[in-house]
């Protein structure tokens, strides 16, 4: 345990004593602030039914900026190393290949919390400037942030996944981006081909993360994208413990 | 402290390692030689757990490499080829993250940081980052970082490699030091720096061990013995060649170079040593004797007559 929480504290410092850190950080603010501000104003312009948050986490800004981070929060993470050879004094270290996987994923799962926690702030701006509530209860607020980070927790597997497979931080970028990109938009595959058969359909909406954010964010909870994601991201973890493996036995 | 048996590695169809064996005591300093692609690089990183062995097995004081990988790492201090670096830390906090995935910790730490910027001479750059620093430095951070955490052995792969002579006299003296506590197996493409610090050379080539034995005994093992270099003021270069040839233990004489002095090159028989006969013979003639002297064998020629017997 000792020995992951020092991988986990150098993993987790690279991140920000790097530049990129912080420029991912600035602009990743400024999209999510322009964003909040769009989704207000437009909701000021006409009456609607549904509520701040609600709104806020179903726009496509909103996706657009929530699918950008990955690759370049995890691209990293295993490339590096290989590509800098540092992984050798690493898994020379009496330390398991598990401490090193779990320490470098949660790393990045910490990034990402750090990028969203600001996030929150809006809505507390929000409602101390406009006097009302941005959500009927606490029940969107849990909701949009569960689903935000279990939705965080997979494809940041996914990226994981992408940089032990490479040397190359670009092709791992590429890999996860692609990968991302592509289940991401399975997701919107019933809506853009209305007459599918119905098992399709069914197929599509359970993996449709716009589905789940749609559903989670008006304070519903529903297990079965708990599940999903969960098993989803145990399971691509457990491929890049053995991706991270195999590779030495080749090298 | 290392146990070696039929070790094997293959890469696809390639065997950078065949079969070999060997042992190495508690305490030895032993240099591992060969050209490059001989296998030197990959029998030490099987002996540090970083690549599995295809076949063979290799003990670590008593720990399986692969079954107990890490209770052996524990045990190693291992400092790869051109020493990678996490070039955005510094100097201090580097070692201190090293030492702290090896298990050193509490006052401990504190210490052994010292101890080993102390002897590795890291003291005036602790505060600097990694990537900053020249490649002595790096050598020297690398080194530090093996033997941070006291282990019982350790393995440098080409320590020297890439230094200046000053710097590699530096971390000579140091290996040198640390041998008398530590086990060390070294790797390396200088020679004369094997034969001033290694207690015994293991010559590795095609992924066999060729030849396991002291510094001494290997020369020994040579066919020629060095020659001896004569340089006299003779009246009759012809006639002294004869009464050389004549003396016991030379099997040949060359006259090398010829005026007022005249320089000869003396072949010797294996385990000869016939110059104390050679300067008796000079006093008896009573020539004027500037120069004798023996040329010594390398281990450059041992090295050459083990990897390319055909040229040799």
């Amino acid at each position: 345990m000792r020995k992951f929480f020092t991988l986990w504290t150098r993993e987790v410092a690279v991140y920000f004593r790097s530049p990129t850190a912080y420029v991912i950080l600035f602009f990743f603010l400024l999209l999510t602030g322009f964003n909040f501000y769009a989704t207000v104003n437009a909701m000021n312009q006409a009456p609607v039914r549904i509520s701040v948050v609600e709104a806020y986490f179903n726009t496509v800004f909103f996706w657009f900026g929530f699918v950008v981070p990955f690759p370049l929060i995890t691209m990293r993470l295993f490339a590096e190393e290989y590509k800098l050879g540092t992984i050798e004094p690493l898994m020379t270290a009496p330390v398991r290949d598990l401490q090193v996987l779990l320490a470098k994923y949660l790393s990045a799962v910490f990034f990402y919390v750090v990028l969203w926690a600001p996030s929150m702030l809006y809505f507390v701006v929000f409602q101390w400037q406009a006097q009302i509530s941005a959500a009927p209860a606490v029940g969107p607020y849990l909701g949009a942030y569960a689903m935000l980070l279990l939705l965080g927790l997979f494809y940041l597997s996914i990226g994981c996944l992408a940089s032990a497979l490479t040397r190359n931080q670009v092709v791992a970028a590429i890999i996860s981006f692609a990968a991302i990109a592509l289940l991401f938009y399975w997701g919107f595959y019933s809506r853009w081909f209305p007459n599918v058969s119905p098992a399709l359909r069914d197929l599509t909406d359970y993996l449709s993360a716009v589905q789940h954010m749609a559903t989670f964010s008006q304070g519903l909870l529903d297990t079965r994208p708990v599940v999903f994601y969960l098993s989803m991201t145990f399971l691509v973890l457990f491929a890049t413990y053995q991706v991270f493996q195999y590779r030495r036995w080749k090298v | 402290m290392i146990k070696v048996e039929n070790l094997t590695k293959r890469y696809g169809g390639f065997t950078a390692v065949n079969g070999i064996s060997f042992e190495v005591g508690k305490g030895e300093i032993v240099g591992f030689l060969g050209p490059n692609g001989a296998g030197k690089s990959t029998t030490m990183r099987m002996l540090s757990c970083y690549l599995p062995p295809t076949s063979g097995r290799a003990e670590i004081a008593g720990f399986d490499v692969f079954k107990d990988s890490l209770k052996a790492r524990e045990r190693i201090g291992y400092m790869p080829e051109h020493v990678p670096l996490y070039n955005d830390m510094r100097v201090v906090e580097y070692l201190r993250y090293r030492a702290a995935l090896k298990g050193v910790r509490g006052r401990r730490m504190k210490e052994r940081l010292t101890d080993v910027m102390d002897l590795c001479g890291l003291r005036d750059v602790e505060r600097k980052l990694v990537g900053n620093l020249s490649k002595g430095y790096r050598q020297r951070v690398g080194l530090a970082d093996a033997m941070v955490h006291e282990p019982d052995l350790l393995i440098l792969d080409e320590p020297t490699i890439g230094l200046d002579p000053n710097q590699i006299r530096q971390v000579r003296e140091l290996i040198k030091n640390l041998g008398r506590h530590h086990t060390i197996l070294i790797s390396t493409h200088i020679l004369p720096e094997v034969e001033l610090t290694c207690s015994r050379v293991l010559i590795i080539n095609r992924g066999r061990i060729e030849a396991s034995d002291a510094p001494e005994n290997l020369r020994a093992r040579l066919r020629a013995t060095g020659d001896v270099r004569l340089e006299v003021r003779v009246p009759d270069p012809d006639h002294a060649k004869a009464a050389l040839l004549s003396v016991a233990g030379v099997r040949g004489a060359e006259v090398v170079e010829e005026g007022e002095w005249t320089t000869f090159s003396l072949g010797i028989e294996i385990g000869a040593d016939p110059r104390e006969s050679i300067y008796g013979l000079v006093k008896d003639r009573q020539w004027s004797l500037r120069e004798l002297s023996r040329e010594r064998v390398t281990l450059e020629d041992v090295f050459a007559d083990i990897t390319h017997p055909d040229e040799a």
